[in-house]
């Protein structure tokens, strides 16, 4: 099984993910497509790691997995806030920082 | 046996990925990430990255999407697809991102990239590769300073997590509940900001604020008192002025 297979899988999911991004307005399910571009982006770096038989790709997995798991405690702290507060979950509604 | 392996799991992790930006309701996006996330962790193990599935097991589908699901079932259904944005962000959406698609596709699977195109070119494998063991003497020594500054990022989270997500009791909310303010999140009573140190803290100003009060009440007091000796005084004259006989009745006053 060759590595481009994995890496043309990482590509459609990349492409998933940006077409989430740019077409939803919920930020929870902005924060999952979030999700699908890094974990496309691990799953690149996996295929190349087992291309050249090392393992740095997967320490680089690994930061990736910790910088989503920031990312994703963060924003849903925001979502969670701007629930609280009774503002409208949708990215397009949400157009200052301050009030 | 392991292109079949490949090809289910390949199929699940797309299929999952865009149940996720297909579903309405976005706790259903949630299980369909967890269904991408398990069928991703099929193609790590496939890749012989055997602590990075795991990893993605435990923390992503175990831990981030326990998350997730919480949360979404906390704010609630939103009534909202990918066909309910307008008809022009939706085709430049889907031309970026086919056009990014169809590029990676042609890279990976078509002209370019000819080193990775032969499977038989693939090096072997040494016995502890995507092991714990590798992984973990690499991050400790090759990769420490990466290491270091992953850890300091998930502190600076979780406390922005916890600022974010804390019930506040003082009354800073009372512009209105539309109102969101960065300086509403960050400042706190007592927690010895630069605000406090200006400004004093929340108990501070209210005392601040009944002294003010008790001064004000002294004021109009004391000129209500001024006010009734000046008509008193008036008075007086008025009635000397009349009645020089009531001389007595002054001077007693």
């Amino acid at each position: 099984m060759s590595v481009n297979w994995y890496l043309a899988v990482s590509g459609i999911l990349f492409a998933i993910g940006l077409f989430g991004v740019f077409v939803r307005r919920n930020p929870l399910v902005l924060l999952l497509c979030l999700e699908l571009l890094l974990s496309a982006g691990n799953l690149a770096l996996l295929a190349f790691d087992r291309h050249h038989a090392q393992n740095d790709g997967s320490i680089l997995a690994i930061i990736v997995m910790v910088v989503a798991a920031c990312e994703v405690t963060v924003g849903l702290g925001i979502v969670v806030a701007m629930f609280r507060r009774g503002q409208a979950i949708d990215v397009d509604k949400t157009r200052e920082l301050h009030g | 046996m392991s292109q079949v392996l490949f090809f289910v799991s390949a199929f699940f992790a797309i299929g999952g990925a865009i149940g996720v930006i297909a579903l309405k309701n976005p706790f259903n996006s949630v299980l369909s990430l967890v269904v991408h996330l398990i069928a991703l962790a099929m193609l790590f193990l496939l890749l012989h990255s055997e602590f990075v599935a795991a990893a993605q097991v435990v923390v992503y589908a175990g831990a981030v999407m326990v998350l997730y699901v919480f949360v979404s079932a906390y704010v609630g259904e939103e009534g909202e697809t990918w066909t309910s944005g307008g008809r022009l962000q939706r085709l430049i959406a889907f031309l970026l991102a086919g056009g990014l698609a169809a590029e990676i596709l042609i890279s990976t699977l078509g002209a370019g990239l000819r080193g990775t195109a032969d499977a038989s070119d693939l090096p072997t494998l040494s016995a502890g590769f995507g092991s714990a063991a590798a992984i973990g003497e690499l991050l400790l020594t090759k990769y420490l300073l990466a290491f270091e500054a992953a850890s300091l990022l998930l502190l600076a989270a979780a406390i922005g997590a916890v600022l974010l997500a804390r019930r506040r009791s003082d009354a800073t909310v009372a512009e209105g509940p539309r109102v969101l303010s960065v300086h509403d999140l960050v400042s706190s009573a007592g927690t010895g900001s630069m605000t406090e140190g200006t400004r004093g803290t929340l108990a501070a100003r209210g005392m601040e604020a009944d002294r003010l009060a008790e001064r004000r009440v002294a004021e109009i007091n004391a000129a209500k008192a001024r006010a009734a000796h000046k008509a008193e005084a008036e008075a007086a004259k008025a009635a000397a002025g009349s009645a020089p006989a009531s001389n007595d009745d002054g001077g007693n006053a």
